[in-house]
């Protein structure tokens, strides 16, 4: 049985205050009422305290009893993660159906892992052996093709002195026994950890490997690296959510967390349909057996969203802690940002830019840290990162919470609701975004892909910079009143648009472009440019070269030109080289 | 009938507008619905905002004006505020609380229901993929209705955003094959002559008898409009979950409900965030329109479609931008248009429909649905460009292939957009327009459309020609 801590003094919906408050913890878990709502206390003041309540408080009276847990908010972390769906304290949303039906009711506890299931349990130390916090005690395979490997628990360190031989076991079996200076510790394969602190590694290291999405303006021209923080923001409709399904179907982490945070029931639904359906490109299984979703719609409680990030990275920080790399997507910051808002309104506190607290840009900062790429305390590589949309009001980032963001991210992919409402997608502004991971990742480019790419990728956004310029020009002249160099930089400024940044997340063959396929496919509209550049020196009409077939063809090979037939863009270098060769023929006959 | 249930309390210690404060009680609930009682007065209802353990704090939906100090009676019914729901309560209507106005007696009810719901766990929620037609070319081709998504008119005070409702109603209907579905329609702080040309309208159609109607009309006590969404909501959860029906769920005007909050809000001394809008009007907002969609095994679906007045026609204003990040796409008409005597006058462009990618393409509506209506965006939004420059250097000194453009977007706009009140046009004749209309543009500039699409679908020269002659 809990013990009673206190009693209710206020109701002030999620926010409860409490009084006669004795041997209880800042930051505890606590349970109220007759109903068992989960809280947490946020305020201590001698025999007061205040409590952000996760769930609704509909009905809770004055007087009710307050039990301490006698911890923090804490995730149960363990073999089972994997395919599951959980609400923003960790509660599993399929588990809750079988209890409470379709609506989620208040006031059930639920172990989040599957109690009953075996798991094959391979052991990796022997009898005798040392371990720390953070070592590989065995494995399981938590799908058919993810290793799971057990660590060691926080704050555990010693001798083995029995460890389980292969077989099957549950979560809650004991699998070793330890002896530590405090006595003989008994080690599961699950262990929990509070969900606010930053879980231990060895050291941090550079991001110099890129997160392969598969989308071509992320990669090619604002690329993202494994251990980086990215931020999307935009306003409605702008495709804030398509992009980061996107990019959880296709990046080459081995493991996603996405945090549905104060957004819609059917986004996740989308998610929970589509994934089981979708196969990894790197491992050939479906989509699901990498992902864990986290679900707290819009219509959820509201601390619990403001957990729910928390609890995101928790799960995170945890599979990077075996040596994996894992990529975060959390929709959206902006509404954990305004639930931090409002629980300090009723805290009456003094809010600074437009109603938010002081402290929400240490918060912001302090959850982009738990971001990165590291040595692990079993001296593994692995790496977090964490890519959050962000809904600007009105779609204007001059907003806190887009403001403060900025300062804690190094990549920026900003939405343009223009481009979206041209039915550009996706619609990231190549003139709004950057990223500070290019040079660190342009090595990787060099070896792994081509020497060329820094120089094909730099001309190209060259040439975007100079369109953004003339368009302004054109506003007031109109197009036709520019010389033909410069009509041919936005010829070749449209075709980079629509044949290579604007990207269908619908189409089979288009939806996801290797590396090689990016490159040669900018490398085929540089090299266009480059020989119209030339030819036209020699006085052949722009509307000439605009007319020759092989543009169709560049403007179609996205879709046409798959993933594995990376060759057939020679042909279309060839085909460039051909008919430009023959249009100069033309025009020296007529000269 | 439950005058028996609950404590009363006599005497009361601080009115504040639509606020009343009370001592010295003890034992209620947060959120708990109360009944307040003066001489010679009907009763009122309140709700608990606030509680602690000598004091409430309630808000009462029926103003209050005439309460005094010492006289008013305040009975706590120990549970929060509930209404009855029924298949009989088809057909009828009841105010923004949930009691009969149209002088017919109680609905018989076996189950009263918290009006509040209980969030949907969004694993039994089923993906919205069925494809409403509402006969209506700028919805139907460039944003798609799909069943069981939120989908609202983003409108300004003026424009036909009721006729187009209606319109949507009457002909989503006429094509439903099954016969079973039903409509609730709840009004808050709309006129009474738009409640009655709504009414009419399902009479005309000969619907009424599967409507329900919850009506907070503007004369009405402004803060139960807190509660109208939320009771027809609860009666749309019960007809789609509990019945399997097809529910279509019309909210007008979500800006009056905003504005009741920030009443409350604002009476309760809170921090304001935008424009005085409390820093909660999103998540409370998403209270209501989260309440739609399906639920697997259930059968039903409540599809809603809510009607916001965008303040001084201002996009970013916090009403329209916040419902849209809630919803699922929004419908956005625009002054201009109608100026130019366009009906329905949506503006496709800042239109946008979530869910339709799942819910067109072969087998729903048309293998060429989704590249035609994006080669029309493309193109459209294109004219908008066109239309600027032409502005400033005069239409005769554009380019050939700009002016063609122009002549798009005008053909566009007639016969796209324009259509008649009455008109319903099939998604196969939609489809067919939009690619009559995509031909007025060379072949080479429809680089949104497959090859093999072009072959088939591109209009041949005499069919081309039919559309030509205008202008």
């Amino acid at each position: 049985m809990l013990k009673e801590i206190g009693i209710v003094d206020k109701v002030n919906g999620p926010v409860v205050n409490a009084v006669k408050v004795h041997s209880v913890e800042m930051m505890e878990l606590v349970e109220i009422g007759d109903e068992h709502l989960i809280g947490e206390i946020i305020e201590l003041n001698e025999d007061r305290a205040t409590i952000q309540v996760y769930e609704s408080t509909t009905g809770l009276k004055p007087g009710s009893s307050i039990r301490g847990t006698g911890a923090p908010l804490s995730v149960e972390l363990g073999p089972g993660l994997i395919g599951n769906i959980y609400d923003g304290i960790q509660r599993p949303l399929r588990q809750l159906f079988e209890h409470t039906g379709n609506f989620i009711t208040k006031g059930i506890k639920l172990f989040p892992l599957n109690e009953e299931k075996l798991w094959h349990f391979i052991p990796q130390v022997r009898k005798g052996d040392y371990v720390s916090p953070g070592s590989i005690i065995g494995n399981v395979s938590e799908t058919p093709l993810f290793e799971h490997r057990i660590l060691m628990p926080p704050q555990i360190e010693g001798e083995i002195e029995s460890i389980q031989k292969e077989a099957e076991y549950t979560v809650k079996e004991p699998i070793a026994r330890v002896k530590t200076p405090m006595g003989i510790r008994e080690i599961t394969m699950a262990q929990h950890w509070p969900v606010r602190y930053a879980r231990p590694f060895l050291r941090r290291l550079i991001p110099d490997e890129p997160l392969i999405t598969g989308q071509r303006v992320i990669d090619t021209f604002f690329p993202m690296a494994k251990g980086g923080t990215a931020a999307i923001p935009g306003g409605f409709g702008t495709g804030k959510t398509i992009t980061q399904h996107q990019l959880s179907k296709w990046c080459d982490a081995d493991i996603i967390v996405y945090i549905g945070c104060g957004e819609r029931g059917n986004e996740m639904t989308g998610v929970l349909m589509d994934f089981p359906k979708l196969m990894d490109i790197k491992r050939g299984r479906p989509l699901m057996e990498r992902t864990i979703l986290i679900a707290n719609t819009s219509d959820m409680p509201l601390s619990a969203r403001e957990a729910s990030i928390y609890t995101g990275i928790t799960i995170a920080e945890y599979y990077r802690d075996m040596g994996y790399d894992v990529a975060l997507m959390a929709d959206s910051t902006s509404r954990w940002a305004e639930a931090l808002r409002e629980i300090s309104g009723r805290l009456e506190e003094m809010p600074v830019e437009e109603g938010f607290p002081a402290y929400l840009a240490s918060r912001l900062a302090k959850f982009y840290e738990r971001a990165g790429r590291v040595h692990t305390l079993c001296e593994k590589t692995g790496s977090v990162s964490a890519i959050c949309a962000v809904s600007p009001p009105g779609g204007d980032f001059s907003e806190p919470v887009t403001q403060h963001t900025k300062r804690f991210v190094r990549c920026f992919w900003g939405l343009n609701k223009e481009l979206a409402s041209a039915r550009y997608f996706p619609a990231i502004h190549y003139m709004d975004s950057y990223s500070e991971y290019l040079g660190l990742v342009q090595n990787w480019w060099a070896e792994k892909i081509d020497s060329e790419w820094k120089v094909v990728r730099d001309e190209a956004m060259e040439v975007l910079r100079e369109d953004f310029k003339l368009q302004r020009i054109i506003k007031l002249i109109g197009e036709d009143a520019l010389p033909d160099n410069q009509r041919l930089v936005l010829a070749e400024a449209e075709l980079l648009k629509n044949a290579f940044l604007q990207q269908n997340a619908f189409d089979s063959v288009d939806m996801y472009s290797v590396p090689q396929k990016q490159f040669l496919m900018l490398k085929v509209i540089i090299y266009f440019y480059y020989r119209s550049k030339y030819i036209i020196k020699d006085n052949i009409p722009l509307c000439r070269i605009l007319q020759l077939p092989v543009l169709n063809e560049i403007n179609r090979m996205k879709e046409k030109i798959s993933n594995t037939e990376c060759e057939q863009f020679e042909h279309l270098l060839k085909a460039i080289d051909i008919q430009m060769n023959e249009l100069q023929k033309e025009s020296m006959v007529i000269l | 009938m439950n005058g028996l249930l609950g404590k009363e309390y006599i005497g009361i210690s601080k009115v504040a507008g639509p606020l009343l404060f009370i001592e010295n009680i003890s034992g209620v609930g947060f959120d708990e619905i109360v009944e307040i009682r003066t001489q010679n007065r009907p009763v009122r209802h309140g709700r608990v905002l606030m509680v602690s353990r000598s004091s409430a704090l309630i808000e009462v939906f029926e103003g209050t004006g005439g309460l005094t100090i010492h006289a008013t009676h305040v009975r706590f019914l120990g549970r929060p505020l509930q209404i009855p729901v029924s298949l009989d309560m088809l057909g009828r209507q009841f105010n923004g609380l949930g009691m009969p106005i149209d002088g017919g007696p109680l609905p018989i009810y076996r189950e009263k229901r918290d009006i509040n719901g209980a969030p949907i766990n969004p694993i039994v929620r089923e993906y919205p993929e069925d494809f409403i037609q509402t006969g209506i070319s700028s919805i139907d081709c460039m944003n798609t209705l799909v069943r069981g998504q939120k989908l609202p008119i983003f409108s300004g005070s003026g424009l036909p955003h009721n006729e187009l409702a209606a319109q949507i109603v009457r002909q989503a209907q006429v094509s439903n094959q099954n016969k079973n579905f039903a409509i609730v329609f709840a009004a808050m702080g709309i006129k009474n002559d738009v409640a009655y040309m709504f009414r009419q309208s399902f009479e005309e159609s000969g619907v009424f008898s599967r409507v329900v109607m919850f009506l907070n009309l503007a004369d009405d006590p402004s803060i139960e409009r807190l509660v109208t969404p939320r009771a027809a909501l609860t009666m749309a959860e019960y007809l789609a979950f509990d019945q399997g029906m097809h529910v279509l769920v019309i909210l007008t005007d979500m800006t009056n409900y905003c504005e009741a909050l920030r009443e409350v809000s604002s009476s309760k001394g809170e921090i304001p965030s935008r424009k005085g809008y409390p820093g909660y009007l999103y998540s409370d907002l998403a209270s209501i329109y989260e309440r739609a969609g399906k639920i697997k095994g259930c059968g039903g679906s409540i599809t809603q479609i809510p009607i916001l007045t965008m303040p001084n026609d201002d996009i970013t204003h916090p009403i329209p931008d916040l419902t849209g990040f809630i919803t699922e796409g929004q419908i956005v008409l625009d002054r201009g248009l109608v100026k130019k005597g366009i009906y329905p006058p949506i503006n496709v462009l800042p239109c946008l429909s979530r869910l339709m990618n799942d819910g067109i393409g072969a087998n729903k509506t048309r293998e060429d649905h989704a590249h035609i209506s994006n080669q029309l965006y493309a193109a459209y939004s294109y004219v908008k460009k066109v239309a600027t420059l032409a502005s400033i250097i005069g239409e005769n000194e554009l380019s050939e292939r700009d002016k063609k453009y122009l002549q798009f977007g005008k053909v566009f706009e007639k016969h796209f957009i324009c259509q008649d009140y009455n008109e319903n046009r099939s998604i196969e004749e939609t489809l067919n327009l939009a690619w009559k209309i995509a031909a007025i543009l060379p072949r080479e500039e429809l680089i949104r459309v497959t090859e093999k699409q072009i072959e088939h679908y591109y209009p041949k020269i005499e069919e081309k020609n039919s559309l030509c002659p205008i202008d």
